[in-house]
This record gives structure tokens, C-alpha cells and sequence, in this order.
């Protein structure tokens, strides 16, 4: 905030009155307002006041324009206060308002600032021969004229401490200057390389109703163009679900949605593999049995039921595959094309698929008799894995280090001939099922990618052994 | 490059007249009255399609915003208030606008207003933009004589234009701010809700838009939605004003689409960087609330809203200041501080003691003359002023700081370090002022 104070009271006319003219220009302001609202006209008043009494704004003025519009006195001396452009003490014949912001600042304001204040002496105050006064101020808007100055009413750009020196002779003499830039532009254009805008069609009036055409379509395309529309704002709201409130412009870390439609439409899932597996696990699920025990244990005691859809890691990066490839075809769709619709959750490849299996499983399981052991139900769902008699060299690997195998599972793995990490790797789809069906937990071994962290603990590339 | 063919504003360094004849055979006021015919729905469903983000700022879509106004009148007026209020440090391109080809800006508020049942409008047009207003001014007279608006015009649609004035004050660029400035109060933000939509101008439905989004309005409607959409990138359309200004050689105003790249922006049309590319420093890619993006980042940025929006800035208003390696980039953003200390309206406390101390604390650290630890200190308030404040000032002046202390923290610790190494006998002065 600026601190603002009115002049002292030696520096005060006695009186103000507006001229015949201006008090005729100030009617006309006040018609622009509605019936009642005549304090809008409060800021030019002012200013033709402050015009009229030779550049700054006396406190006669203030009330004087207080009683013109009937408001209270201290309205607008708050007014008056509040908006830097008022000057509240006299300024010289030539009131000189640097600019100083960073555009200007960088480009040579504080060049001329060290000039003036050579010159004229500290800012605020008119010199002796009562021709100036100056004062920085804030950002003036002619930014690529850097850097700049107003004098009075006239902006002057493009200004070196040269230039400006010989414009305050020019005006103290009451010799004509130019107003604007000082070095020959016209306005903003990038000096003397203007390489935009040549198109003399732009000019003559040749292009004038050039734009009917497109009104004047067959209803036909009308329709087609209506479609054309709609489809395309419904692929805009896949993309850009509106956010949850106006976008303030302000610098964001992160994007500030990140809803299912849109990361569809960013060639992602729809939902997040992770958040897909929480979902579905049932070790945190609060309806497990068991809660005690550790996962696996908790894990093992639920019976076979309703396995959650699921799909492996695989079939995840090629449902996100097939989604980015879309959403490609779709930024390059042409316009009058019907979109594809939007990946939707659970609606991709993979995921059908994984799905699809899931209820093959189910169904099969339904048919068997309800006390069919564990492995006549593996039976019917998939493939025995090859077994080993024994563990290769009598040393089978550490499969608790697979994440979602504990001893309890390692041991019925080896009572299955499941010893090292290179016969999980080997695994097939049928043999998966077999594996989680006989375990009594359908879905895991995928949800826990154990095909995949055994390929990772080196099962894959053993050497000198085969899973036989 | 953008073909001349698709640029808004044909007239833009003023290189031809900008009187109401010259302006029409440039194609304003080019079939209005058809326009209006088409319908309300239409314009707004025409402004949504082009995607046009207002050009103010903050980015918000155009045509949303008209859509917010009542549909039905319950009796109040509507207004529509245009904010010429261009003080954004960097930004100087609705000055152009206005004294240039004030004939679209006229026909957009016409259409404007049209598609949000208002039949009065109000440009505010910034106190120093004199020469400004008085243009402006004879281009309303101009569209008056020729009956295109008034009570009884060309269009059938009453609708009058006037133009207003502020007084130097940049926070009057805050909608709400401007609203109280139009009243003839103190220009200082209101509290939203209620947002102007529903109470604004003397407790109106009011919408107030940048003077760019509202001149582009009649070439988007003539040539449609479509086609505005068709250049520049997915969810940044369109054609924006750059104002280009600091370390390059050729400073000027450019009309381009958005997404164009910083590198080519500069090389094109503002003859290459001073020094050549490897003297950037940094760029205020937005205005100078934005935070500072660092060369390396800057240099092959597209220059659009989401963009810059990852890079931990901002578009704004376009407003690119280019600083390269002779600045003294700490009181550079020293000077953006004051700026904002200056121009704070008081009303909530953390901007107006904030501003003051963080412009003194950067001072200080301008010269070195600081704690390391202050560092982190003026980080931790930049973000308490951020968010706790009726209007975006109090953020707008924490980035700057923030941008600096995110990309510059090693020259600030340089200074200091520089400092604290030589004796000195200066005290740190202790009161707050």
C-alpha cells in the first residue's frame, strides 16, 4: 500500500469550484450511470478536477465533487487516497511518472531514474522552476517499449537517458516533440522486422463475407456437423472431466483431476493396477477369516468362492497399450469422424479376458460335488505343473523369497514338486489355475505376479536346468 | 508461423487506420446481425466449441462464463463489464487492441452482451491509458453515429457501450475490485460467493471479461467455433497475443497460436535473443505474478496454459519478459516484490503486511545481507500469504518469490555467503516498518 496523505494545509486553495464546462462534462459522466448510481462517475470527477487545478487534486476538490455526486466527504477522500494516479500535492507544469517494474527495470529504467534524480533531485518534489517533478511508478503497460515514461497525459517509449533528457528540454522550451516511441516505431512492433500482417487481402476488403459459406450447407450437413459437435464434446469431457472448481490459473504441482475417463484417455487403465489389487485382496479385506493369522494363512482358510476379477500385470500393460493406442487414433481423428467410445473400466482386451476366465473357473467349480479334494477341483480347471522328485542337488531355492509365498505355501509347493524358482517361471495360464485352484486361492498368483517375481529372482535363465 | 489469414487482429501495430470504415473493410462489423440472429444458444455453444480460455489470466473457458449468467431476467439488468484494466506487469496488448482495432472490441461486446441478455456495457478501461481511452472513445462515437449500437440501432438488439476510467490502481484488474471501482468505491475485492454472475455491477448479473476474450468473440463466431479449435493445441486453442518484452532484440507484440515454442517465438518475431540463446537466463513466461521458468526449461517450451502450468508457472497473460544473464536476478524479483507491496489494497492482512516484508527481506537478500536460514523462512511465509487472502494478489505476489527460491536458491546462498565473508558495520535494522 501506498501512504498517502493529503498536502499540508499552507499548500491549499481556499476554494474549488468546477468551470461552466467542466461542470457540463461532468453531467454527461453521470448519465452514462443508472438512475442512483451517479458515485460511479466519482473517479472521472476527479480527474477533471485534478485536470482543472493544474495536475494534483486539492482537498476543495474532493468535497467539491463529494457534493456534486451527494456523497459523504470522507467517500472520497477515500477514493481519492486509495488510487495512485490522484496526486494529492502539486506536481511541476510536467508531471514525469517513470515506470520502474521489472521490464522496464531491465531494460534501462534505472538509468534514467539515476538521471532524473540528477537532475531533478529526490522524487516528489517540483524543481525551481516549477517546470518539473517526478516519481517511479508502477508497471504503465507499454512494456515491449521498455523502458518508458509518462509526461502529463502522453506516453514516451523506447527511452534513453539521452533521449529523455533532450524530450524535458523540448517540453520546457514548448518545443514540439513526438509522443510515443522515441526510436522510430510506430507502436509495439518489433522494430523495423515486422514480418506478420503483409497479406494485402487482409486489408482491401476482399475477405469481407468470405465466412458465410460455411452457413450456407445442405441441411444434411447441418446434421452431420451437429453430430460432428456432439461427439466431439463428449470426447472433450472424456478427456477433461470439469474440475471440482475454476481453475484459479494458479502453477499446479499435479493435474488437478485424475479421474478414470481421463487417465483412459492418457493411455492408461482406467483404474490403477494397485488400486485394482487392493480391491480385490482379500487379506485386507475386512470379511477375511482368520484375521489373526498372517496373510497367507488367512488366505489359504478361504474357501474358493467368487474369485474378484483380476488380470496380470501383462494383460494390464496391454489393456494400457491398447488404450494409449486409441487415444492416439483419437487426437488424430478427423473431425467429422465419430470418436471411438472412451475406454471405460473393465471394458478393455485384457481385462475381458481375465474376466472371462474368472467365470470358467467359477462355473466348473459349481459343477463339482461339494466334497471333491483339492486337486480333483485343480483337475478340472487346469493342468498339474511338471513336478521334480526332489529338489535339484538336494537344494531347493528359498521360494518364501517369491512376495505372497510363506512356509506354509513353500511347503505345499514341495509337496507338489515345486522347488525352485525356475518351475514357477515356467508356468503356463493352465498351470496358474491348477496352482490356485489347488492352493484354494484362486487369482493370487496373478495378483502377485509370482510367474513374474520368480522370472526375476532367476528362475528364467538358470543355468544348465529345465523345469523337468 | 501463424498464416495471416488466421490472425484476429489484422491491425495490430497500428500500421493502418483504425477508424470505423478501415475496420469493416478489415471485416469488422462483417454480417452482426446475422450472428444475432443465430440465437443465444448458439453464440455460447459457438464460444464453448472454439475452447477459448479467457486471455485475463486466469484461463478460465469463455463460453462457460457466458453460460453462467440467468437465462431468464428476474427483473434486474444484466451487465456486461469488460476489463481493460491491463496492469499485469509484462502485458501491453489490449492497449494495441483499443487503439488499433477498437472495432472488434465494440462488436464483441455487442455479441457479448447479446448472448448474456445485457443491453449495457462498461469498459474499464486503466487511468494511464489515456491516449487509450480517448481512441476508444471515438470508435464508440463512431459505431453510435452509424447506429451499429445505441437504443435504436442497425441490429434491432438496444445496447449501450460506455466507456469508464480507473485511477491507477492494478488491483482494480481483480473483477470484483473493478466492480467496487466502477461503483465509485475503493477498489477492493469482494468476498465470493456470491460470484458476479449472480450479484455484481450495483448487485446485477454481471460477467466481466478480459478485452482479448471478448475481441476475438465476432471472428470466432464468423468463422466458427471449429476453426478457432483447429489451431493451437487440445484444451489451449486458438490464437494469442504475446507481448514480448525484456533481454531480446526486437521487443514487440505478436499474434500466434498457442503451443508455439519459446524458442521459436523469440526467433521469429522478436529478431532472436540478445546475446543469442545461450545468454538466457530465465523468462517470466506469464506476467509477473508467475513464477520464473529457468532457461533450460524455458527454452523448448510450447507456450500455452498446461504447458507452462507443469513447469510451475503459468501463461497468464502472455506476458513474456526474457531475462538474460546481466540481470540481477534476485532484485529483479526484489522489484516485483515492491511492485506488489505498492499496489496491496490493505484489506486482508496477510497480503498487506506480507508484501512489506517480504519485499524488505528480499532487499536484503538482494544484497546478501541475510541469514541463510531466511530462506526457508521467506519460503514458509510466501506460502502462508498464498490461499489466505479474499483476491489472488497475496498469491500472486508469494510466486515470484517462490519461483526464485525453487530455481535460484544457490545465487541467493552465494550472496550471503559473499557478504557474511567480508566485515561489515551496517546493523540489520530489527523494527518492522
Amino acid at each position: 500500500m501506498a501512504n498517502r496523505r493529503l498536502a499540508p494545509a499552507a499548500e491549499q486553495p481556499d476554494d474549488f469550484a468546477f468551470s461552466p464546462e467542466n461542470a457540463e462534462w461532468a453531467k454527461g459522466q453521470i448519465a452514462k450511470y443508472p438512475e442512483g448510481r451517479q458515485a460511479s462517475a466519482v473517479i472521472p470527477l476527479l480527474w477533471k478536477a485534478q485536470e482543472q487545478n493544474g495536475g494534483w487534486l486539492p482537498q476543495k476538490a474532493i468535497e467539491a465533487v463529494a457534493d456534486e455526486l451527494g456523497m459523504p466527504h470522507i467517500r472520497v477522500l477515500e477514493v481519492a487516497t486509495f488510487y495512485t494516479m490522484f496526486a494529492l500535492e502539486p506536481v511541476g507544469r510536467f508531471w514525469i511518472q517513470l515506470c520502474g517494474t521489472v521490464p522496464c527495470d531491465s531494460c534501462g529504467a534505472r538509468e534514467l531514474k539515476g538521471y532524473l534524480q540528477e537532475r531533478l533531485g529526490p522524487p516528489g518534489h517540483v524543481s525551481a522552476d516549477g517546470n518539473f517533478s517526478w516519481l517511479e511508478v508502477e508497471c504503465l503497460g507499454a512494456c515491449c517499449n521498455a523502458p518508458m515514461a509518462q509526461i502529463n497525459q502522453d506516453y514516451y517509449e523506447d527511452l534513453t537517458p539521452e533521449s529523455l533528457g533532450t524530450l524535458m528540454d523540448d517540453l520546457a522550451a514548448g518545443r514540439p516533440v513526438k509522443v510515443g516511441s522515441q526510436v522510430g516505431r510506430t507502436s509495439s512492433e518489433p522494430k523495423d522486422a515486422v514480418h506478420t500482417l503483409q497479406d494485402p487481402t487482409l486489408f482491401d476488403g476482399s475477405r469481407i463475407g468470405a465466412w458465410r459459406k460455411r452457413f450456407e450447407q445442405t441441411d444434411a450437413e447441418a446434421e452431420e456437423a451437429g453430430r460432428d459437435e456432439a461427439a466431439s464434446s463428449e470426447q472433450r469431457a472424456a478427456a477433461d472431466p470439469k474440475p471440482a472448481h475454476p481453475d484459479a490459473g494458479r502453477a499446479a504441482g499435479s493435474p488437478a483431476t485424475d479421474a478414470p475417463a481421463q487417465r483412459a484417455a492418457g493411455g492408461e487403465t482406467p483404474v490403477k493396477a494397485q488400486d485394482r489389487a487392493d480391491a480385490a485382496d482379500r487379506s485386507h479385506s475386512t470379511t477375511a477369516q482368520g484375521e489373526s493369522g498372517p496373510a497367507e494363512t488367512a488366505a489359504e482358510s478361504t474357501p474358493a468362492e467368487s474369485p474378484p476379477a483380476q488380470s496380470t500385470p501383462e494383460q494390464m500393460a496391454a489393456a494400457g497399450e491398447a488404450a494409449a493406442a486409441e487415444a492416439g487414433a483419437q487426437s488424430t481423428l478427423r473431425r467429422d469422424e465419430v470418436p471411438p467410445q472412451p475406454a471405460a473400466p473393465g471394458a478393455s482386451e485384457g481385462e475381458i479376458a481375465a474376466e472371462a476366465e474368472e467365470t470358467r473357473i467359477e462355473k466348473t467349480l459349481a459343477d463339482l460335488p461339494k466334497d471333491a479334494s483339492p486337486e480333483q477341483k485343480a483337475d478340472a480347471v487346469g493342468t498339474r505343473p511338471p513336478a521334480l522328485d526332489a529338489a535339484l542337488a538336494g537344494q531347493p531355492d528359498a521360494l518364501t523369497r517369491i512376495k505372497g509365498i510363506g512356509p506354509g505355501n513353500e511347503r505345499r509347493l514341495h509337496e507338489l514338486g515345486i522347488y525352485h524358482f525356475d518351475q514357477i517361471a515356467a508356468w503356463t495360464r493352465d498351470e496358474v489355475a491348477w496352482v490356485g485352484t489347488y492352493l484354494a486361492f484362486p487369482g493370487r498368483i496373478d495378483r502377485e505376479d509370482w510367474v513374474g517375481q520368480a522370472k526375476a529372482l532367476g528362475g528364467a535363465d538358470a543355468p544348465g536346468r529345465s523345469a523337468q | 508461423m501463424l498464416s495471416d489469414q488466421d490472425r484476429i487482429f489484422t491491425n495490430l501495430y497500428g500500421l493502418h487506420a483504425p477508424g470505423l470504415a478501415a475496420a469493416q473493410k478489415r471485416g469488422a462489423w462483417d454480417g452482426t446481425k446475422f450472428l444475432l440472429e443465430m440465437g443465444r444458444d448458439w453464440i455460447i455453444d459457438e464460444m464453448k466449441a472454439s475452447g477459448l480460455r479467457g486471455r485475463g489470466g486466469a484461463g478460465f473457458p469463455t463460453g462457460l462464463k457466458w453460460s453462467f449468467m440467468p437465462k431468464k431476467s428476474d427483473g434486474r439488468p444484466h451487465y456486461l463489464v469488460v476489463n481493460a484494466d491491463e496492469s499485469e506487469p509484462g502485458t501491453c496488448k489490449d492497449r494495441e487492441i483499443m487503439r488499433h482495432d477498437p472495432h472488434l472490441l465494440i462488436e464483441g461486446c455487442m455479441l457479448a452482451s447479446f448472448a448474456m441478455n445485457a443491453h449495457a456495457c462498461y469498459i474499464y478501461i486503466r487511468g494511464e491509458y489515456v491516449a487509450e481511452k480517448h481512441a476508444l472513445q471515438r470508435a464508440v462515437d463512431e459505431a453510435y453515429e452509424a447506429r451499429l449500437v445505441g437504443q435504436d440501432n442497425l441490429h434491432g438488439y438496444p445496447f449501450d457501450i460506455y466507456v469508464h476510467h480507473g485511477a491507477g490502481a492494478y488491483i482494480c484488474g481483480e473483477e470484483t475490485a473493478l466492480l467496487e471501482s466502477l461503483e465509485g468505491k475503493k477498489g477492493m475485492p469482494r468476498l465470493k460467493p456470491p460470484f458476479p454472475a449472480n450479484m455484481g455491477l450495483y448487485g446485477c448479473p454481471t460477467t466481466v471479461n478480459n478485452v482479448e476474450s471478448i475481441a476475438v468473440a465476432g471472428t470466432i463466431l464468423r468463422r466458427g467455433g471449429a476453426w478457432f479449435a483447429g489451431l493451437g493445441g487440445k484444451n489451449n486453442t486458438g490464437t494469442k497475443l504475446f507481448c514480448v518484452s525484456g533481454h531480446v532484440n526486437k521487443p514487440g507484440n505478436v499474434e500466434e497460436e498457442l503451443g508455439i515454442t519459446f524458442r521459436e517465438l523469440i526467433d521469429e518475431h522478436c529478431g532472436g535473443m540478445r546475446g543469442g540463446w545461450d545468454n538466457l537466463l530465465c523468462s517470466i513466461p506469464g506476467g509477473s505474478s508467475v513464477p520464473l521458468v529457468p532457461a533450460d526449461q524455458i527454452i523448448d517450451a510450447k507456450m500455452d496454459f498446461d504447458t507452462l502450468r507443469n513447469l510451475g508457472s503459468g501463461l497468464g497473460t502472455a506476458a513474456v519478459i526474457v531475462l538474460d544473464k546481466s540481470t540481477d536476478i534476485v532484485s529483479a524479483i526484489a522489484r516485483i516484490a515492491y511492485f506488489y507491496k505498492h499496489e496491496s489494497c490493505g484489506q486482508c492482512t496477510p497480503c498487506r503486511e506480507g508484501t512489506g516484508w517480504m519485499w524488505r527481506v528480499m532487499l536484503r537478500m538482494a544484497e546478501g545481507r541475510a541469514q541463510r536460514r531466511e530462506i526457508d523462512m521467506l519460503l514458509d511465509v510466501t506460502k502462508q500469504i498464498e490461499g489466505h487472502t479474499i483476491c489472488a494478489l497475496g498469491d500472486a505476489a508469494a510466486w515470484p518469490i517462490q519461483g526464485l527460491i525453487r530455481h535460484f536458491r544457490p545465487e541467493i546462498e552465494k550472496r550471503i555467503d559473499r557478504y557474511s565473508a567480508n566485515p561489515h558495520s551496517t546493523p540489520v535494522p530489527m523494527a518492522a516498518e
